[in-house]
């Protein structure tokens, strides 16, 4: 895909970090989605992301969290409500995946730049990775339907494939569909299918072969990458990825990127 | 969100000639106000959330930055190492200069060299620009000729000086770092050497080594600790400096509150940045300078500190 294609608009946020009301709180196996109001946002792009905190922040372990997180919008059904998608690996996931129903999330965004439509003719292809498939599900909503292929370590991760409509599922350890990696399923797809265009999300390493493969088969892609980041807005520089024309600001150019746009998917510190 | 009409106004400020609306601007290289405008549109114009507006430092060649990772999370803190990418002075002059003398705010460049010469070529350039109100040195960086770190080294200060203040009429402030045996004797020299101003704190060398490897998780090894986590050496620092030179201090580290922003106010400084509390909410300069103007208002300490310090 050229990089015209990319040069969407993107939604602009509201400036400031603003409250949103926890209105549900459901678990997915492993997972814990958030569905919270914001009546003060509007509505996003899918691929876009919202950096967020709770307002009892501070005091986990090893005194943190700090900074606000960032998160891919998992889904965005009614005009004021914005889901999320969380998995607790840190200080920060660990305190989001304790809010109820009734707490606040602050919260800054729309962020980034989001997936742009497929080129005329192609056929949209999911490829998603553990906690990575959130912004695929909000993508399948605007596509109205979409091909999905869906990575997940083990069963209870798994429980997040219900999360997508029709998802083809693979896992590491062979407890749910197919025992492997979602790029198997994503070569025997492409193997079939001489007109996808895959939009990918999940770790460090599933978008690398992600990458290759695509460019080997000459399919075009966007890969919704992940880096750690301090602000969301472009103003700390620390989430710079390197292209081919240098490094961007994942926060500001991204977290969508061109897969042609790419050396490597595999950013340092990224999916830690 | 709205201001509140029954809420005390803001403080205006005066520095170095400047006038300022509030005492609240952001620290170096923490806010991208263009790349700010892409995420928030004209409501950041509208709503800018400081008083003056610092930019990121100018180099003269073009940097690309330090490799990823860039940042690591402290306890209540950040470490980063971010390694001053920027386009260079001729690219900023003239793309991002004209953008930035769009802001409602005074403009303040931040420089930085790694000679003097280079230093004296920057001072130049922009002393020549009206959109400039003013320009801050960044001299947190060796000296490749003397191998001395400029900014920790009183006669390297003075030297540096020399060279470029006879450059420019505008005000020049020298921002000190941390990372010096003697702070305060390095603020008398900028002084003695004719800096406007001092700023302080910058960030303090730290480094965070990956869980998983046990080998520096920085890309750049070391960096710089900011955030709530050096608030009271900020504070040590700048009650240091203001007992011993008479020229305005624009005080910073970890500032989250306006009662952080009073303390340093009430140690000796004229202004203050804000730096890390702007990536968890990039509207905090303003909150910051409402809840300053609340704690003042019910404070006889206040009103007339400009002239103290001015």
């Amino acid at each position: 895909m050229s990089a015209p294609d990319r040069a969407l608009e993107r939604v602009l946020a509201p400036f400031g970090r603003r409250a949103a009301r926890v209105l549900e709180r459901r678990v997915y196996g492993a997972y814990v989605v958030l569905r919270c109001a914001d009546p003060d946002g509007p509505r996003p792009q899918a691929g876009q992301f919202y950096m967020l905190a709770a307002t009892a922040w501070g005091g986990g372990d090893g005194e943190r969290p700090f900074l606000p997180r960032a998160f891919s919008v998992l889904r965005s059904g009614v005009a004021h409500e914005r889901e999320f998608l969380i998995e607790d690996v840190g200080p920060g996931t660990h305190r989001l995946c304790q809010l109820e129903p009734g707490d606040d999330l602050l919260l800054v965004g729309p962020l980034g730049v989001g997936f742009a439509a497929p080129a005329d003719g192609r056929r949209p292809l999911l490829v998603g990775g553990g906690v990575g498939i959130a912004p695929l599900a909000i993508w399948q909503d605007e596509l109205g339907g979409a091909s999905a292929l869906l990575g997940f370590r083990d069963a209870a991760r798994a429980e997040g494939a219900r999360l997508l409509a029709d998802a083809q599922v693979a896992t590491d350890d062979g407890s749910v569909g197919h025992r492997g990696l979602v790029t198997d399923l994503l070569r025997d797809q492409l193997d079939r299918d001489a007109h996808a265009a895959v939009y990918a999300c999940g770790p460090p390493a599933m978008l690398e072969s992600v990458r290759v493969l695509c460019q080997q088969l000459q399919t075009p892609a966007q890969l919704a990458l992940e880096s750690g980041m301090a602000c969301g807005f472009g103003a700390c520089f620390g989430c710079v990825v390197p292209t081919r024309h240098g490094y961007v600001r994942l926060c500001v150019d991204g977290p969508v990127l061109d897969a042609s746009e790419l050396e490597t998917a595999l950013v340092a510190g990224a999916g830690h | 969100m709205t201001a509140d009409p029954a809420a005390p106004p803001p403080i205006p400020t005066e520095l170095c000639g400047i006038e300022l609306a509030h005492p609240i601007i952001n620290a170096s290289g923490t806010f991208d106000a263009i790349a700010a405008r892409r995420v928030f549109g004209d409501t950041l114009t509208r709503r800018f959330p400081f008083a003056a507006f610092v930019s990121k430092t100018v180099t003269v060649a073009p940097r690309e930055g330090n490799p990823p990772p860039r940042l690591w999370e402290t306890p209540a803190g950040l470490i980063n190492s971010i390694g001053l990418p920027n386009k260079g002075l001729r690219r900023y002059l003239a793309e991002d200069l004209p953008e930035l003398a769009a802001l409602p705010v005074p403009l303040i460049v931040n420089v930085m060299g790694f000679t003097r010469e280079e230093v004296a070529e920057l001072v130049s350039a922009f002393s020549e620009r009206d959109e400039v109100a003013a320009l801050e040195l960044n001299v947190s960086c060796p000296n490749v000729e003397t191998g001395l770190v400029m900014g920790a080294d009183p006669g390297e200060v003075s030297a540096l000086l020399a060279r470029v203040r006879p450059l420019t009429e505008k005000p020049l402030i020298v921002k000190l770092t941390p990372n010096a045996t003697d702070v305060v004797a390095v603020a008398r020299a900028a002084k003695d050497a004719g800096a406007s101003a001092v700023s302080l704190i910058n960030t303090i060398r730290g480094m965070a080594l990956d869980p998983k490897s046990g080998r520096p998780w920085l890309g750049g090894t070391t960096g710089g600790v900011s955030g709530p986590a050096v608030r009271a050496v900020a504070l040590a620092q700048v009650h240091a400096v203001a007992g011993a030179v008479d020229i305005p201090l624009i005080a910073m580290g970890g500032v989250q509150r306006g009662r952080d922003a009073l303390d340093l106010i009430l140690a000796g400084a004229t202004a203050v940045a804000v730096g890390t509390e702007s990536f968890r909410d990039p509207a905090a300069g303003t909150r910051i300078s409402d809840e300053l103007a609340a704690l003042a208002a019910n404070s006889d300490l206040s009103r007339d500190r400009t002239s103290l310090n001015c």
